[in-house]
């Protein structure tokens, strides 16, 4: 018989080895957190079920619910948790920042102010919410680093611009939140993220900013290693610093814009889940990327799942949830880690 | 042959100027050192002939080609630079960092060859860090960490390495390992090695050519024999010192003072 102590040491014995196994099991945990998400709500759907509704069944009440509701909502979340979690781990990496997460590039703000604007001042135009919300991340990005340049990128410099546009930019939230109190709360749901209501033509929306991001987040993970080396030994490296800076936030604008103008304000995941992964998988890019991605859509679906079940039939923000149950264990993470 | 030159390099920060229409020529296979006292424009010089620092006038030539037009690869083939203090992620293993080296040998889409795990394995032996080479860094003592850096750059297969003050923060005996394993490259690689020095006496001991700035100037520049004086000593650092000769005819300096008293 096999020792079975041996084995696990010498599986994980090498490190890189280790990072593999973590990440394998962060893939075990998003595809259980999608089925999950599928399976679970006021109709509970066996796992078979749900395979036969999605290959071959195309009539009865579990098609209708796994096709139209649950299967696009669980992919919408997954893909959000996908966005938001690259996006964090590339700019903790390009701002060499602990902090830095998509609202440091007033991506959440920009979207935040368009959409809410949208949603209290045209109230009747409500599809336009997403298109505007994400034209409203890009400019606040693009408006942060036009105000930060200065013959160069410096990240203090980005930080600190997009700590004073936000504050600009929330305070006219807030504003418009006051002068039209009584439509405030389908804007406060909207700030603090949720998943209700959200189906394919979301998902058509996000999907291509998540294969595109993806791509070029794996293509740029070495360039974030040397980064993360420091600017001086990055540029006697050979690497083109202020060109890799710039487009590693563009691909992390572009991957948070279409996450936040389909979900909304959803804050935690780009924070504290590349932080989490990092613990786990150490801070090679190569490994990174790849774990911050799956752990995402895990976090996503799972808080996803008991916002819905939770307090069945009302649901509460996927935000909230998050919130309450990651950033306890996070702080578990960090103590352990200490 | 001279092999990096600087020409009239200025460089001002806001109103202060800060390197002074200053020109320097480097020879190729020689160990050259920068001395000058703190705020002098010595660092700056060593970042401006490492491109680090885009000079306000003047240009730097490596092998007679304009700095500015290198791509930043093919730079880091031949040149490779080491800031003051470098600062790695704390979990990166020795072998980690040194494969970094590798970067400007690689293209885009490329893993890493067979020649780059043999000039990785070839810079940790040198380095005496092949013992040490699943490490991780961070819990390695000053002077091993230094040897990483080294390690790193030399992996680089650089014609010339640059670096800002190797030895700061180390005891005497891993500053004088430092010197040593910079020595020994430039003997038996025939690497040149331009860096910026805090001690007069390592200067004076270790390079070849020496050259001392002042307040963004040349104040002087040649062999430690020439340069290294009580002269020099005086005006450049503003203290007192007796140089001798120790016995291969290298300049030894025993401070003795002050010039002006404090105050």
């Amino acid at each position: 018989m096999l020792n079975r102590k041996n084995l696990f040491n010498t599986m994980l014995g090498d490190r890189s080895q280790w990072r593999v196994f973590i990440i394998l099991i962060f893939a075990v945990c998003a595809l259980g957190g999608i089925l999950l998400s599928l399976r679970v709500g006021s109709l509970s759907i066996s796992v078979n079920d749900i395979v036969s509704a999605i290959l071959t069944d195309n009539s009865g009440a579990n098609r209708q619910v796994i096709w139209n509701i649950r299967l696009p909502r669980t992919l919408v979340g997954a893909l959000v948790g996908v966005n938001l979690s690259l996006a964090g781990a590339i700019l903790q990496g390009v701002m060499k920042n602990p902090l830095a997460d998509p609202h440091i590039i007033g991506v959440s703000s920009g979207a935040g102010l368009a959409g809410v604007s949208i949603m209290v001042l045209f109230p009747h135009k409500e599809y336009l919410v997403t298109p505007v919300a994400f034209m409203g991340a890009m400019v606040a990005a693009v408006f942060i680093y036009i105000l930060a340049w200065k013959g160069g990128i410096r990240p203090v410099r980005i930080i600190l611009a997009g700590v004073a546009v936000s504050a600009f930019l929330n305070s006219a939230i807030s504003a418009l939140l006051v002068f039209y109190s009584d439509r405030v709360h389908g804007a406060l749901m909207w700030m603090v993220g949720g998943l209700s209501a959200r189906s394919w033509p979301h998902l058509d929306i996000i999907l291509p900013y998540t294969i595109l991001g993806g791509i070029f987040a794996i293509l740029g993970a070495r360039r974030l290693n040397i980064l993360n080396l420091g600017d001086e030994i990055a540029r006697g490296l050979g690497l083109n610093v202020e060109v890799s800076r710039i487009a590693m936030t563009a691909v992390a604008a572009l991957l948070a814009a279409s996450a936040v103008s389909v979900v909304g304000l959803l804050g935690f995941v780009g924070l504290i889940v590349p932080h989490a992964a990092r613990l786990l998988v150490g801070s090679d890019y190569r490994y990174l990327l790849p774990a911050s991605a799956l752990l995402g859509v895990a976090v996503v679906t799972l808080s996803d799942t008991l916002a819905r079940a939770l307090f069945s039939p009302i649901e509460i923000p996927v935000g909230i949830i998050m919130a309450f149950i990651g950033a306890p264990f996070f702080l578990y993470l960090l103590r352990r880690d200490a | 042959m001279t092999f990096v030159k600087g020409e009239g390099l200025s460089v001002s920060f806001g109103d202060e100027m800060v390197l002074k229409n200053l020109s320097v020529e480097i020879e190729e296979g020689k160990i050259i050192a920068i001395l000058g006292p703190n705020g002098s424009g010595k660092s700056t010089l060593l970042k401006v002939l490492s491109r680090n620092i885009k000079p306000n006038k003047g240009s730097v030539y490596l092998d007679d080609k304009n700095l500015v037009q290198f791509s930043g690869k093919t730079l880091a083939q031949k040149m490779a630079v080491l800031p003051q203090s470098p600062q790695a992620p704390s979990d990166l293993t020795v072998r980690d960092l040194v494969e970094f080296g590798r970067f400007p040998h690689q293209s885009w889409w490329q893993g890493k060859s067979k020649q780059d795990d043999d000039c990785v394995g070839w810079a940790l032996r040198q380095t005496g860090l092949i013992q040490m080479a699943d490490r991780v860094v961070s819990t390695l003592s000053g002077g091993e960490r230094q040897r990483v850096w080294i390690a790193m750059a030399l992996a680089q297969k650089p014609e010339i390495l640059l670096l800002d003050e190797p030895t700061t923060y180390l005891d005497i005996c891993h500053q004088l390992e430092i010197m040593e394993l910079l020595a020994n490259f430039n003997n038996e690689q025939h690497l040149t090695v331009v860096m910026v020095l805090h001690d007069i006496n390592h200067a004076a001991r270790y390079s070849d050519y020496v050259v001392v700035v002042q307040e963004g100037q040349v104040f002087a520049a040649g062999s430690p024999r020439e340069v290294i004086t009580e002269h020099t000593l005086r005006e450049v650092f503003g203290v007192e010192s007796e140089v001798i000769l120790d016995k291969t005819g290298k300049p030894v300096v025993i401070i003795q003072g002050l010039t002006c008293k404090i105050g």
